[in-house]
């Protein structure tokens, strides 16, 4: 009873739970549950012999946020800043710390703007993005796209049909500008061609 | 595997890691997997997460190369590795928080380092791939025991201890009605550890059938799906004797349905560090003064949380990243008691060529999909 002392009944005894399911209350006492001093496999070694690990080679700046004191002595290598998004990066993190919108918002744009060169970067090299293929849609007919969906009280239904329209919009858009480009560049040549004559 | 772009991956040829740090080692990995915060990265929800790189911060492997002040691995060893990386001596690890290692993520002080992930846990590469670099090999890795299968092993680096570790962070008492939001591998692992911790009713919330059965076969949970309901608060209220849980379990994190709103806010236009939706229904369905345990995983931005009522109730939060390798030597001695089985919740194996179709099967839940297995093909 919520308005009396007594917490509600259990719908099934502590008895019954600890007969009918496998190791019921085994970490019941929080000694058993891992913390410290149970933290290490061998509490007397964590394997590390140093106490500030070596550091590694810095091949370029590389970026790191303000709040840190100084790089730290291991870091990934993956995907270097490059290009336009790389600039907005290394802004980011040379401006502003992690507590600020300006950071989180920036890093957002550079990864927008990193898709866009990287797609473009792709169509002049020998394996041009495919923008249909790289997204799986093929699963939709193999791996029953519709039955998966459809009378299945499902909540992500609900915005599955903007997930076509976030991923293709982009795509449609820079067609659209693209084509009206070379348009006006087209009319352009032939409007000077017209006056030449 | 490559990330091109929200919802784009591929498979591409990259060059092969290679030792950057004396403490270095190179995996091949035979099983890698793709974890539900894969695809905050996968829908372009994280910040920094950029072009070319690789995901995956579940795997197993076995060791190629060592770097020269590597002492306690060598070529040809079976190893399991945590998804956090971490350098045991800093501040964080000296104190077995491992996820929060000051000494491997220059892109953050908030989170330490993880395995394939977006560029604010450090720029590492992931092992949704053939080969791996496994920074501080001595401090992050152990032997995969000669008893224990791969697939069991390769949820054990994330999900399992994951899961764990959220019923642990919610304090479980004997006899706790614990609630959890999210029917995902952690969610479904978090609801059978909470039996261990000694509940006396464990509740998963989800919107997918499929997800909510395995949850009441694998981890003998009461079930609910919150679209039958009008008001799954209230109704929580009500199967609890309208006092509310005493420990709430979030493993849904920044995507969370169930609000177009907050979906498109958060998940759509990025302007929240995620979806709290699963959260505020944490925070109003629990009775006063209870714990609710984070285990999903948000941005950094803001997010709409209703911090107010939790004030109010006085209810205590509870969040970390899993410290993964501390909490291994107990979740060994269930899994060898056979209390947790974790392979049983795997339902597809995806060759690494296929990963496009991986992800799309996985993020889209077509396929009665919980859980996908990464083969490479050097496995």
């Amino acid at each position: 009873m919520t308005y009396t002392p007594e917490k509600p009944a259990l719908p099934r005894s502590i008895e019954e739970l600890r007969a009918t399911i496998p190791g019921w209350g085994a970490d019941l006492d929080p000694k058993f549950r891992p913390a410290v001093p149970q933290e290490r496999l061998d509490p007397d070694l964590s394997g590390a012999h140093w106490e500030f690990p070596e550091r590694q080679p810095e091949k370029w700046p590389r970026e790191r946020s303000i709040e840190h004191q100084f790089l730290t002595p291991v870091f990934g290598t993956a995907c270097p800043p490059r290009g336009a998004s790389g600039k907005i990066r290394r802004y980011a993190y040379a401006k502003y710390s992690e507590a600020r919108a300006a950071h989180w918002l920036l890093l957002i744009a550079a990864d927008r703007v990193d898709t866009v060169e990287s797609t473009l970067r792709s169509f002049v090299s020998r394996r041009p993005d495919n923008p249909l293929t790289e997204t799986g849609i093929r699963t939709e007919f193999t791996r029953g796209g519709l039955s998966s969906r459809v009378g299945r009280k499902r909540a992500d239904v609900v915005h599955h049909p903007l997930d076509p329209v976030i991923v293709a919009a982009p795509w449609v858009l820079g067609a659209a500008v693209t084509y009206a480009a070379i348009r006006r560049l087209t009319r352009g040549r032939r409007g000077e061609q017209t006056t030449d004559r | 595997m490559v990330y091109r772009g929200p919802y784009r991956v591929r498979v591409e040829e990259k060059d092969r890691p290679s030792i950057e740090h004396p403490n270095d080692a190179i995996v091949r990995v035979t099983r890698a997997a793709i974890c539900g915060s894969d695809l905050h990265l996968y829908h372009g929800m994280m910040p920094d997460t950029r072009v070319g790189m690789t995901f995956g911060h579940e795997f197993v492997g076995v060791v190629d190369e060592v770097g020269p002040s590597v002492e306690h691995l060598r070529p040809g060893d079976r190893v399991m590795v945590p998804f956090n990386i971490f350098c045991g001596t800093c501040f964080y690890c000296a104190r077995g928080m491992y996820a929060n290692c000051h000494n491997v993520n220059p892109n953050a002080t908030a989170v330490g380092g993880i395995y394939g992930y977006s560029h604010t846990t450090g720029g590492y590469d992931g092992a949704q791939a053939e080969y791996v670099r496994v920074p501080f090999a001595d401090v992050g890795p152990s032997l995969l025991p000669d008893w224990m299968d791969e697939d069991d092993a390769v949820l054990l680096t994330d999900a399992v201890a994951t899961g764990y570790f959220g019923a642990q962070l919610g304090d479980i008492t004997e006899g706790d009605v614990v609630v959890v939001f999210g029917a995902g591998p952690v969610g479904l692992y978090a609801a059978k550890s909470a039996w261990l911790m000694g509940a006396g009713r464990v509740i998963v919330i989800d919107h997918l059938d499929y997800r909510l059965a395995k949850a009441a076969e694998f981890a003998h949970a009461e079930t609910c799906n919150f679209t039958e309901y009008d008001d799954i608060v209230v109704h929580l209220k009500k199967i609890t004797g309208y006092l509310g849980a005493d420990v709430a379990i979030d493993a849904v994190g920044a995507e969370a349905d169930g609000n177009l709103l907050q979906h498109v806010t958060a998940a759509k236009l990025k302007r929240q560090g995620g979806s709290p939706v699963a959260l505020n229904w944490a925070i109003d369905s629990v009775r006063k003064g209870a714990t609710i345990s984070v285990m999903g995983a948000y941005g950094p931005i803001f997010s709409a949380i209703k911090f107010g009522d939790a004030m109010n109730k006085g209810l205590t939060l509870r969040m970390n990243q899993c410290p993964v390798k501390r909490q291994w030597p107990r979740l060994f001695e269930h899994v060898k008691a056979g209390y947790l089985k974790p392979s049983e919740i795997i339902t597809h194996r995806i060759p690494l060529e296929h990963i496009a179709e991986g992800y799309h099967i996985f993020s889209a839940k077509l396929d009665d999909c919980i859980k996908p297995i990464i083969v490479p093909n050097a496995a």
